[in-house]
This record gives C-alpha cells, structure tokens and sequence, in this order.
C-alpha cells in the first residue's frame, strides 16, 4: 500500500475546473461562429483561425521563453481571448493587424499582469481597443453581409454598421424614423439573425443568446451581470427614447445592434475582471450599462461597449472592495 | 421545503450504508480510550495501572465546568495510562484496557425495555448528563450539560434536533433515526424537560425519506416534536444553518443559539441522553459508519469508544488495496488519518476510506476570481480575500472581515475551480487570529 | 502654430511659477521640526526595514535611538558591531560590543535520517500543516520543511535543501534578525553566538518524546539519555524534557560531548577535522564521528 495522504478538509472537490470553465464558454460561442463563416463566408474561418492560432502562440512563447514559467496555454484561457477577439473585428482585417491585437491582448493585456487571474482587463478588448485606436480605418470598414437566406457573397462591399448608419444619419440632421425606413437599413429581423454588417461574432444576437443560456444553464456564468447590464441599458435608453423618439433610438434596436449581446454574456461576464460577489456585480452590470448608452448617443464612437466593459473593469477592485456580500447574522430577524 | 438561503454546495451524496442494518461490533481485544474526548478542558484519571475496571465505571473525571466524564467503555485491566497517537500524529493521554470478559456496572439497565416515562426532574437531568460523560455526537464533542444551562436573561424557545445528516457517506444517523427512533423521541422529550421548552423540531433532509416518514409516524405519541423535512444542501447540519433553516432565524456573529433562543442538539446526543436518564447508561459507544466506494462492506457498527479504528475497518471487509487516505468523519470536514491504530473517540462518527486516485487533490492554479467560493460560503464571507490575507500574515485585517465566522464547512475549497487550498489558509488564518483576539483580552 | 507654441510655454510656466510659490508657503507653514541626527543615524542603518531589531522599520529605529539617547537597550543585528558603533559616534555614546549572532536550525530529520510515513498535501505553510498533523515523518517535534521560515527571511539567508527536504541557513547572509525564528511554528531554529570563527556546537533536535517514541520516527533524535550532560566539563549541558540543550554562554567549545552521543544528534559545525585532535578524542573514549 502506498502512503496514506494527510490533508486538510474537503476530501472531495467539483467537477468544475478552470478547464472546463474555459472550454463552457467556447463551446457557447459555436454558434455565433457558425453564424459569422455563414455570413462572411471563408473570410470569418480566417479571421478566427488566425486570432486563436495567435495567442496560443504568443502565450506559449512568453511562458515558455520570457516568464520561464509552466505552459498553460492547453487551459483553454487563450483560446477563449482568439475567439472573441476574433470575434471584434471585421471579417476582412489584414492577418498582420490581427496577429498585433493578438500580441497586445495575450502579451499586454494579460502575461504583463501575471497571467490568467491577474489581469484588470479582458484581455480581448484590451487588444480589440488597441486596434479600434491603432488602426480605425481598418477596423471600422465592415464587409457586407450575404443575404439572410440569399446567395452570393458580396466580397469586395464595404458599409457601415446598423449603429454607423444611424449614428451618420442623425449627425446629418434626419429622424430614426426617417433612417430606419430607408431600404439599406437591415431592421430588427436581420439584427436579430445576423444579416448586418458588424464585427465577426456581434451580428447575431440568436446566436449569441443561444450560447448565453448554455452557459448559464451550466452554471458558467450567473445571471447578475448580464441581467443588470441589459436592465440599465434598456431603462436608460429607453427614458432617452421616451423624451424624443425621433433623436433616440428605441431599447430593443440598442440590445439587437452592435456588441451588446456579445458584450453583456461573453466579455462583461468574464470572471477574472469583473467583481466577485453578486452585489458588484449588479452594480458592474449598471454601471456598464449606463455608459454604453452615454458612449452610443454622445461619444464620437457608434459603439460604446468595449469601452464601457474596459472603464468598469477598472472600477472592479473599488467594487469588490465597497460590495460585501451579505453576511450571515447580519440583520438578525426573529420570527 | 425548506433550507437556509446564503451559500452551500451539492456535494454526490454517496449514501453507500443507508441501508445497512446497524450492528454491534464485537468487542475488540484492546481498548485506547483518549482522556480528553470532548471539547474544554482534559479531564483527570482516575484509575491506576493495573486496575481492573467494569463496562460503565468512570476512569477520567471532568475538573472545569465545560468538559465531561470519561467511562471505560469495557470490562477489564488497566495495563497502563499512557501517550496514545491519535489521529492527527500527536500524543493524547489515554488509557489502555486489555478486555476481559464483558461485566457491566450494576446500576446500568440493559434490558431492552424501553422506559418512556421521564421522571427524573430539571437539575437531576443536568447533573446526570454531566456525571454520565454525554456529549454533543454531531461532531464537535461539547460536554452536552453545558448547553442545557441557559444563561441568566436568556430563554430557551425551542429545542432543535439535528437529523440532517449532510455529509456526503455517512449513514450513522440516519440509522439511528430508523432503528431508536423512539428511544430517541424520549430523549429529545427529556432535553425539552432539562430546557423547559414546549415545541421541538427534528430537522431531516429530503433524501432521507423513510427516516422521515418513520419519526412522523412515532411523533404522534409524543406531544411538541415535528418533523421538518428540508431541502439537501451542503452544511444544512451546521448549527447555525439549521436554525435558520428550521425557524428563520439567524445567529448574530460571534454569538451562540441561545442569543436567538435555540438550543441545537444532534440525533445522537439525544439517544445518548436517552441511555443516560433512562437507563444509567454512560456514553461508552456509538454509531460509526464505516465506509467508501472501495470498501468491500459499507456498514454501520454500533462501537464501544478506544476500539482502534483499524478493528473497525477489518469488520467491514478489509483495508483496500489502493486506499490512498483513510478519513474520519466525513468527506467535507473529516480529519484524514495518519495512523490505522487511532482509537474511536466520542466524536467519531464516519471511517471513511478512499481510493488513492480520489485523495489526490487537483492541480492548485491561479485564482480566476470567479468568485465562486464567495457564492458557496454559507456565512456570506469572502474566501478568496480571507485566504489572501492570511496567507500574507495580516490577520487584523481577517478579523475585521470576520474570518472567525467561518465554520470550516469545507463549502469554498470544494467549489473552486482553479482547486485553491482555500480552507487551509482560512483554518490557519482563524488560528492565528484567534491567539491575537485571546492575547488582547489578556491585555 | 508659432503662437500655440509660445502661448503654451507661457501659460504653462505660469502655472509652475504659481504653484510652486504656494507650495513653498505650505512647506514654511506646515514644517515639521525634526532632530537632524534621525535622519543621520537612518542613513547608518543597513535600510532593510526587516524588523530584527523590534521596531517598525529602520527609521522608527533611528528615531527612538535619537528621542531616548541610550543605546543599551538597542541593537540592530544586521549591521552588527559596525554600525552600533557607527550611531554611538553620531549620539556621541560610548559603543558596547555584542557578540554577534546566527541562526541555527536545530533538526536533522532529513528525508533519510526521518524516513516519510503519510504524505502531506496541502496548502504549502508549515503553521498550517502543524495544525493539522504531526507531519509526513510522523515527529510532532520536527521540521515540516515548508519553507516559512525562508518566506519570512529578508536577506536571502535561508533555502530548502531539495534532497534533505531541510533549510539550509547561510552563514554569510544571515544578520541574526530573527525573523525566522519567530514564523517556524515548532521553534526549531535558535539564534546562537556565531561563534569564533563560525565554530559552533549544538544539540540539533527539539523533540521532548521519551527515546522510545523519539527514535522511532527520527534516526538522530536526542533521546535524553543525557550522556552529554555527565561528559560536559563546563556544566553548559541540561536536560529538560528528554531533551538536551547546550547553552552557549557556558559552552566552550571543548567538542567532548558531540563523540559521546549515541544518536549523533548534537551538531559540530566548522571546526577542523578531528584527527588534530585525536589524542584528546580518544581520551574521551568515543568512535570519530563526522561533524
């Protein structure tokens, strides 16, 4: 018989690990990456095989080589920066601007700080953001998406958004009403499937809300965050769109368009920059509410989420710190 | 059905006995029998090398209010009063008895009549509880007389019995309740006397349904005893859970039930008390469950106390081949063994063998601060902070964010993903603040 | 573009100039008035702010040197002697010798000498592990080899040997601060006169089981037969507990009482080997036995 094992309790642990965490969460965003290959064609496999082949690669040379350190790169972490990377990009980026935001997420956005666990960011938007900045010619010229059950890809078409659109549209002095009844304005049906020209993994909110109740049904993520997130943005938008329906666009065009479900469920959830306990994490999803809304209607930028996911990520000590859970025998109630 | 709201964990229950008849274990060769069993301060010897002593007789008295009477548990030699290794390694006082034949003392009832009729009164109860070494059977050993003197400002409003049982593995109550439930009834009803309180609730969790169906059925000859049948939830057998579990109440910090007016007591103590009123019967054995997926017989044996535990698993089919930690209690809170030859204390109430591939613990990674832990923590702490702090020596700031909450469930380190150590830094934090907090009262 | 230039220079040395008027006011206003000679003994001491000398950092040091003006009752074990003179000169005080000081690990249940009996997992803090059991070689007395004791040493003096399993305490970095003797939560390590030239002699176990029990878990256990104690010429030997303990203040180093050990478990450390003195050795009638 080999040595009997001393150690403290528990002697038994969950079945959930980091890895399985990791790869939850990739799992959920298959569909969305179905959607996008769907849409933009070999384009989109490009993209994503390059952003995640990236920071695989980058993380494995910097533990390997700079930190000196054990490789983890198979604990899915990296993996999971690829793909939503990937997933905050126009289909048509040249690989070398992608492999930069891979190098600038895995490199600077999360082995600067100590690898998984340390970082104050999401390591994705700090790249995404990165190149926003860097390069925004190339980073806002969207491919057009094929038709929602048509044929043909349309390769070589560029346009904006369905929030470029309207952001352009109401600088110019018309109504929403006036820009959304044009005829190049893809509407609610088309946001909601995926047929609008968008970074890879944003145009489908289905896709996404598919991947979402996966992910809270295996208890990946809970509910806290995306429901506070969604809750301030659709009540503040929709108190702006109540005041002056023709200069505010409504809540549900604000959850269809844009990053927001992409936002709320996969990048706003991570856990490693977001708070801990159920009370931060309301007030995280608010908060990141609310300036998505501010950074939509007032900012120069039609879209607003990275930003505000990246300025509530920078609050999370503050709210980890100012946010205890509720403690038991705290409020004594008898009865 | 009701549970408690903060935290907790749904640890595989793996109830292996449940339903394995209890037996009586036959007498062991030797006995050990550890001095100090219980919770306070170790209790003196009072027999000499040599000595021949029956089942029952005292052989270690209590001296300070909170700490209990030692019996021997069998009949025989007293060949020496020595160190004894328990089950963490260190040395214990204890004394050592080579069986001889099985003479109980006289004053002890063992026909199997049940006495329902209490007529011991309020002090008596109390004094005979103390003289007879019972104490708390769930697992923390407190002298039971201590809990039954409420203090002066305070009253006792009800009497709550825990059945719940949530250990993952262990059945020993669970048999209790099925095989003396009514002796058990009794004993409850005699505490209900000792505390002068009229309503007295047996909490058992859900997936127990015969126990419950069992002790419901019993409970209409008893007045004031229900039944409450609550939701599985890992630490619902922790006292402070059960209470708010039970009656929506919850135990400031710091504080004892008693401060909401209840008083907790396992199904065990209250069998235990049982004997004692009822038949002058010391706490000399009890109900351990012995068990494991290896173990060729999960089983539960009715013990005497100093039986070395390795008796206990010869009885039950054998040490397995690829044991790789041998536990006492249960999975969650147990005490991994380090030697075989520990004796059965009081507080024993699970051998519990695992296979060598599951005692490995996982791969400790960086915390992801999915803060997890702080979602299972049923006291609502922060694990991760707590663990953070005490791993860097600051325990003023660990007691300022009430580590010495903490009850040790084992709930944080079980759910962590990233298989952080966290209970182990929590224990070491509470035990450094809790000689801070003692040195400034001496101050 | 000329204009935005020099209108930013301006504005901005404005700015300055302005700030930097009040801030002088602020610092004239709210000066605190602060004995000179702290911040001359602070820049004596070694800055390390370890906290062997039992105050808060180096500073609080110099401070309570400077406000109580005696030096009797301070010492600063890293700088030693030299610096201990070095603020004697500053206070104008007469300087004291004191014998400096080394930390000694007083265990030798190496992995060989105290075989493993369970294994250990778990958090890697030796305060924790001493809660829960007695440890992996089963001695309740022994070293865990967790390492907290080279966490807590500041000056790099302290490392665990990977095949003993042991630390390993250096004589050059160690200044004696204490700090290790303080985190091992069996007491193990000692701080004991360095010694003329590094030489010192010392029981190397803590362990207060009978020689039964003791020898049973460790090979070099001291099992208080007290055979040291009749050997010791100079009465520095007493045992306590089954367990013998050299005092350092009486010991002279004379090496009689390590040859008489039956389990070797008293240390030599540094001294030559025994051969040039054989005579002597051998007088006392004891097999040679490495240091």
């Amino acid at each position: 018989m080999s040595l009997l094992t001393i150690s403290g309790s528990p002697h038994v642990h969950t079945q959930q690990s980091v890895k399985s965490i990791m790869y939850g969460v990739v799992i959920a965003m298959i569909p969305a990456i179905f959607v996008s290959v769907y849409f933009f064609g070999i384009d989109a496999a490009r993209v994503l095989l390059i952003s995640v082949l990236g920071c695989l690669f980058f993380e494995w040379i910097i533990q390997k080589y700079l930190i000196k350190g054990p490789v983890t790169i198979n604990d899915g972490s990296a993996l999971v920066t690829g793909v939503l990377l990937a997933f905050n990009v126009p289909s048509n980026l040249p690989m070398w601007i992608i492999l930069l935001g891979a190098l600038v997420s895995i490199g600077i956005g999360k082995m600067s700080f100590g690898g998984l666990g340390k970082n104050p960011f999401n390591p994705a938007l700090v790249g995404r953001v990165f190149l926003l900045i860097s390069f925004p010619v190339q980073m806002t010229s969207w491919p057009m998406p094929k038709a929602l059950f048509g044929e043909g890809i349309t390769d070589a078409i560029t346009g904006p958004t369905t929030l470029g659109i309207l952001k352009e549209g109401l600088d110019a002095g018309k109504t929403v009403q006036e820009i959304m009844a044009s005829p190049t304005f893809p509407g609610y049906v088309n946001d909601l499937m995926g047929a609008q020209a968008g970074s890879l993994g944003e145009i489908s909110a289905l896709a996404l809300l598919l991947g979402a109740l996966f992910m809270l049904i295996r208890k990946i993520i809970t509910w806290h965050i995306p429901a506070a997130y969604i809750g301030s943005a659709v009540v503040f938008s929709g108190i702006l769109w109540m005041v002056d329906p023709t200069q505010f666009i409504d809540p549900l065009m604000h959850l269809l368009a844009g990053g927001m479900i992409l936002g709320v469920f996969f990048m706003a959830t991570d856990m490693v920059s977001s708070p801990m306990t159920a009370r931060g994490q309301i007030v995280f999803g608010v908060g990141a509410g609310l300036l998505t809304i501010v950074i939509r209607v007032w900012g120069a930028y039609p879209e607003g989420v990275s930003f505000a996911i990246l300025i509530m990520n920078a609050f999370t000590p503050l709210i980890n710190n100012m946010f205890k859970p509720k403690r038991f025998g705290e409020v004594v109630k008898n009865g | 059905m009701k549970t408690f709201t903060l935290g907790g964990v749904h640890p595989e229950e793996n109830k292996l006995s449940a339903d394995k008849i209890i037996e009586v274990l036959p007498l062991p060769e030797k006995v050990y029998v550890p001095v100090s069993q219980s919770l306070g301060a170790p209790s003196k010897v009072v027999v000499e090398k040599g000595a021949m002593v029956k089942t029952g007789q005292l052989i270690a008295k209590g001296e300070s209010f909170i700490s209990a009477n030692v019996h021997s548990p069998v009949s025989g030699k007293v060949v020496k009063v020595d160190d004894v290794i328990d089950s963490s390694g260190y040395k214990r006082q204890a004394v050592f008895i080579d069986v001889i034949g099985d003479e109980w003392e006289e004053s002890i009832d063992r026909s199997p009549e049940i006495v329902s009729e209490i007529t011991a009164d309020r002090d008596t109860i109390i004094k005979k509880i103390n003289a007879l070494g019972v104490v708390g059977l769930g697992g923390a050993t407190f002298p039971s007389h201590v809990k039954l003197m409420v203090p002066d400002g305070k009253k006792a409003e009800y009497l709550l019995i825990n059945g719940v049982e949530c250990e993952p593995y262990l059945t020993a109550d669970h048999r209790l309740m099925l095989e003396k439930g009514e002796e058990m009834l009794i004993g409850i009803s005699i505490l209900k006397k000792a505390l002068g309180v009229s309503k007295a609730f047996i909490g058992i969790e859900s997936n127990k349904p015969d126990a419950i169906e069992h002790l419901k059925r019993l409970c209409a000859n008893h007045q004031g005893i229900d039944v409450i049948p609550l939701k599985v939830k890992y630490p619902q057998g922790g006292e402070k859970q059960l209470i708010k579990a039970v009656v929506n109440r919850e135990v400031p910090s710091g504080k004892l039930p008693i401060e909401v007016g209840c008083v907790v007591n396992n199904v065990g103590t209250a069998l235990a008390v049982y004997e004692a009123i009822q038949k002058n019967k010391p706490l000399i054995e009890r109900i351990v469950t012995v068990t494991g997926k290896s173990v060729a017989k999960p089983s539960n044996f009715m013990v005497r106390i100093g039986t070395p535990v390795s008796t206990l698993i010869e009885a039950a089919g054998g040490l397995p081949e690829n044991t790789g930690k041998v536990i006492s209690g249960g999975p969650m809170m147990g005490k991994a063994l380090t030697s075989l030859e520990a004796p059965v204390v009081k507080g024993t109430s699970g051998i519990l063998i695992m296979p060598a591939e599951e005692s490995k613990r996982t791969q400790v990674l960086n915390c992801i601060r999915c803060g997890r832990c702080i979602t299972a923590c049923p006291m609502g702490l922060e694990p991760v902070l707590l663990a953070q702090l005490s791993e860097n020596l600051l325990f003023e700031r660990a007691e300022a964010e009430r580590i010495m909450d903490c009850i040790e469930c084992g709930s944080c380190h079980y759910t962590c993903p990233a298989g952080r150590p966290l209970l182990d830094y929590l224990r070491l934090g509470k035990n450094k603040t809790g000689l801070l907090i003692r040195n400034r009262v001496k101050k | 573009m000329n204009e935005t230039i020099v209108f930013a220079v301006i504005s901005l040395s404005a700015i300055g100039g302005t700030s930097a008027v009040i801030l002088y006011f602020v610092a004239q206003k709210f000066k605190v008035i602060e004995d000179p000679r702290i911040d001359i003994v602070n820049e004596k001491l070694p800055g390390a702010n370890c906290g062997g000398c039992g105050f808060a950092g180096c500073r609080a040091f110099a401070e309570e040197a400077v406000k109580t003006g005696d030096l009797s009752k301070l010492n600063c074990p890293v700088g030693g002697n030299d610096t201990m003179k070095d603020i004697a000169a500053v206070l104008g005080l007469e300087p004291e010798e004191k014998e400096p000081m080394i930390a000694v690990l007083r265990c030798s249940g190496s992995r060989v000498n105290a075989p493993q009996k369970v294994a250990y997992e778990g958090a890697s803090s030796c305060a924790f592990a001493h809660v829960l059991s007695s440890g992996e070689s089963g001695c309740p007395n022994g070293c865990l080899g967790l390492g907290d004791c080279v966490v807590s040493c500041k000056f790099d003096a302290i490392y665990i040997d990977d095949t003993t399993g042991l630390p390993v305490i250096s004589d050059e970095n160690c200044v004696a601060c204490g700090a290790c003797v303080t985190a091992c939560p069996r007491s193990i390590i000692e701080l004991r006169k360095k010694g003329k030239k590094d030489r010192r002699i010392f029981v190397s176990c803590v362990n207060t089981e009978k020689g039964g029990p003791a020898k049973k878990n460790c090979a070099v256990a001291c099992i208080g037969c007290g055979k040291c104690v009749k050997e010791c010429p100079y009465e520095a030997i007493t045992l306590q507990n089954n367990l013998a303990y050299i005092d350092y203040d009486k010991c002279r180093l004379c090496r009689k009482c390590e040859p008489v050990c039956p389990t070797s478990a008293i240390l030599e450390l540094n001294f030559p080997p025994r051969k040039e003195k054989a005579a002597e050795a051998e007088k006392v009638d004891g097999p040679v036995t490495e240091g």
